[in-house]
């Protein structure tokens, strides 16, 4: 009896200084000299400011000039992360869908005549599981394109290939479906606009 | 649903079938104390180590002196977090200058990640300092693991041992599985998780302007190293809030492919290692079988259910995928196969909100842990678990055909039952008792976050995974209410809810725990008889369907009447409310 808690005691104390204080600083210090842009958050900086991070997503509403990442049960802040834990059968959650629906149509119908409600994919109506989601489907975008091309005076097919270029397709579809990144897209978009 | 979809649950268990036998191999050398690739680097350490802890490493115990360090170990580990997170506000690498977790919240916490669950009322980038997450947290990931895994390897033995009493010691089984299996695989899956773009850093909050010019703030920390411990670890709780939701735990879809894998890698390799220990690989093979086909038939069911619009979807004039709660790069696809191998492992760890499933694909991880994490299950506990139900399978044959149950050419008799029993029901009985009384009294209703029988289903699905040490939640239940201000002040736990659940989650580890040891004690040296004509075969397909139908009646019936008034009253209605 005492002897086990005499192990147990050195037993916590010498496995919390490895486990908890050498094992993480090995892999900080690995981390930081092997993959330093992703260890830190793949930030991404346009004309030397940091305007966020490749993989988190970000609130583009209200300005028309940029692609429109999903909505966010958490104010797409990446320091409260949440998802809105809305049942299936939720008479809010179907509230909130079909506000969000006409809104959406709201916004694309001007630049795109013929979208229907039965056109708008699920994914731009409903809320991500992080609350940061920094993708959009393609149908999504295919939609966006339409009202991003008009505002921004470009032709369609070029802003159709500057999303082709920032979709996650490495894996062929086969881990997770053919995403945008909303954030590399409408960086992509600014730095064409720059001259 | 796509081919791709389907093609990566085929492709995940090819995989894992590989692995198994060669994972599986490697743990049965580590703990037969034989010679393996790190033994040069490590034995030293690891020698001098374990004489420390157990004296002699020679030094051999009965199941009662095993069970006896397993639990002073576990009170140690629990004071432990207990302290940490009750010191917080006065420790250093705390950048966000977090207070104190409160007593309760405290006290639900250190239970959930020393029993091994990884449940979180908390929030933790808005909860945790780094130190919290680093020195508590991600400490009990291996721990806990490692304590898993030791007592399944000496249950084991127990199945195995034909004239000694004698288990192994707890130490050395200790030390082996931290420096052997858990720490060399979380630090190669660490650092692939960085590769992909899980962040790890010291740093606290970063704040800057976005693109439109709105402030965002990212909170950064030691995500990665964290991470893969409470994969590989059967724990699972996330460093962030939404878990692997959160890109920077789970970035891409190879990641989560891997992070998945990491998952099933050391419970299923735990049957080749079984197998091994019992000198009958098939043995291993049998239980690896069960494990395979409850893991298909639940894939098949929440992949197609995920797929087709919610209720409050169609009701708006929505259709296509229920992406409600699911993160576009993972969408149904990987956000099921996820909810699937992270319930089937005690794991926990999901990169979707189950809250917003469907009704029938809710009802999906529910029934996994209901199965008492049986199907792969945690580390260690998962196969001591298997066994019991092995156990009670043999038996229930004996009394078809009229003859005295035998396993391993061992007679399972009245004390075994006994004891089998004991393991078996206690769990259920936990999860039905919590949830009838928190669901029927007012300070257990204010966890409660959906109306209807959402909310029915949020708090029995509370009570299951955590009596079940699972840690995965429908996660609108609340067990800790935190204001939106800085320095999470103002923020409070729910009492009942912290309490309740802190104790189901320590009582349905250590009770089914003891019940396995003990068994294992008395199988331990008892003589075996040579297989006659009229003894039933445990290495055969019939086994493995008579296992199927014990698991599925003893585990699921139990269950079925609740499941009805929860996820499945909502899968057969297209009422909101």
């Amino acid at each position: 009896m005492l002897r086990q808690l005499r192990s147990s005691l050195l037993a916590v104390i010498v496995l919390t200084v490895l486990l908890g204080l050498v094992y993480p600083l090995a892999i900080t210090g690995l981390a930081q000299v092997l993959w330093p842009h992703q260890a830190n958050g793949s930030r991404v900086e346009q004309h030397g400011r940091l305007v966020g991070s490749l993989i988190i997503g970000q609130d583009f509403r209200g300005d028309a000039r940029y692609f429109q990442g999903r909505p966010s049960a958490s104010a797409d802040d990446p320091a409260v992360t949440g998802a809105s834990n809305l049942g299936p059968n939720s008479a809010r959650l179907s509230l909130q869908i079909r506000a969000r629906l006409s809104a959406f149509l709201r916004r694309e119908t001007p630049y795109e005549p013929g979208l229907t409600a039965a056109a708008v994919p699920a994914d731009a109506v409903t809320t991500s599981g992080s609350g940061v989601d920094p993708d959009i489907s393609m149908a999504d975008a295919s939609i966006q394109a339409h009202r991003v091309a008009a505002v921004r005076g470009l032709p369609l097919a070029a802003v159709m290939r500057l999303v082709a270029e920032h979709t996650d397709g490495l894996t062929g579809g086969l881990f997770g479906p053919v995403s945008v990144n909303v954030l590399a897209v409408n960086l992509a978009l600014d730095e064409a606009a720059t001259p | 649903m796509t081919a791709a979809g389907w093609l990566q649950i085929a492709l995940l268990l090819v995989v894992l079938t590989g692995i198994t036998p060669l994972l599986g191999g490697y743990i049965h050398r580590v703990f037969a104390g034989e010679r393996v690739l790190l033994t040069r680097a490590l034995g030293p350490a690891e020698r001098r180590f374990s004489a420390l802890l157990a004296g002699s490493a020679s030094v051999e115990q009965d199941w009662k002196g095993y069970a006896g360090g397993v639990l002073m170990f576990s009170a140690i580990s629990w004071l432990a977090l207990f302290l940490v997170l009750r010191t917080q506000s006065i420790q250093p690498l705390n950048p966000q200058g977090f207070r104190s977790a409160p007593w309760d919240l405290s006290f639900n916490t250190a239970s959930s990640f020393v029993s091994n669950t990884g449940w979180q009322f908390y929030r933790g980038e808005t909860t945790l300092s780094n130190l919290s997450q680093m020195t508590g947290i991600a400490v009990q990931g291996f721990l806990s693991a490692a304590v898993g895994l030791a007592v399944g390897i000496a249950i084991a033995r127990g199945f195995a041992n034909r004239s000694s009493k004698a288990l192994g010691n707890f130490w050395v089984d200790l030390i082996r599985a931290l420096l052997y299996v858990l720490l060399p695989l979380s630090i190669v899956g660490s650092l692939f998780l960085v590769s992909q773009g899980a962040i790890q850093t010291l740093a606290g909050n970063l704040h800057f302007s976005t693109l439109t010019g709105a402030s965002q703030t990212l909170a950064l920390g030691p995500v990665a190293s964290q991470k893969a411990v409470m994969l590989l670890g059967s724990d699972g709780g996330g460093f962030y809030a939404v878990n692997s939701a959160m890109p920077f735990e789970d970035p891409t879809g190879l990641a989560n492919f891997l992070e998945m894998l990491m998952m099933l890698a050391i419970p299923a390799a735990l049957t080749a290692t079984y197998g091994r220990i019992v000198g009958n690989r098939r043995q291993g093979w049998v239980l690896y079988a069960v494990m395979v086909v409850m893991f298909l038939g639940a894939a098949a069911v929440v992949y197609p259910a995920e797929s087709h619009p919610s209720p409050a979807m169609r009701a708006a004039g929505v259709h296509g995928l229920n992406m409600e709660g699911k993160d576009q790069r993972l969408q149904v696809s990987d956000s099921t196969l996820e909810a699937v191998a992270g319930t089937t492992t005690g794991n926990g760890s999901t990169n979707a909100a189950l809250d917003s499933f469907t009704g029938l694909g809710g009802s999906v991880p529910m029934a996994n842990i209901m199965t008492g994490e049986v199907i792969f299950g945690a580390v260690g506990s998962g196969l001591y678990g298997m066994l019991l139900m092995v156990l009670l399978a043999v038996f229930v044959a004996g009394l078809m055909v009229g003859r005295t149950p035998e396993y391993l050419g061992k007679r399972i008799e009245a004390r075994e039952i006994k004891l089998v029993t004991i393991g078996a029901i206690a769990v259920p009985l936990i999860v039905l008792f919590m949830t009838a009384w928190a669901i029927s009294t007012r300070y257990g209703m204010r966890s409660i976050f959906n109306a209807g029988p959402q909310g029915f289903s949020e708090t029995l699905y509370a009570y299951t995974s955590q009596a079940n040490n699972n840690g995965s939640a429908f996660a609108g239940y609340v067990g800790f209410s935190q204001p939106h201000a800085p320095g999470n002040t103002g923020a409070s736990g729910v009492t009942f809810a912290d309490l309740a659940g802190g104790s189901a989650m320590l009582v349905g580890r250590f009770l089914p725990m003891l019940a396995a040891l003990a068994v294992a004690g008395s199988l331990s040296g008892k003589r075996t008889i040579a297989a006659g004509e009229g003894t039933m075969r445990t290495d055969t397909a019939v086994f493995v369907v008579l296992l199927l139908a014990t698991i599925a009646i003893v585990a699921l019936l139990t269950f079925v009447p609740s499941l009805m008034l929860g996820p499945l009253v909502q899968a057969l209605t297209p009422r909101l409310f």
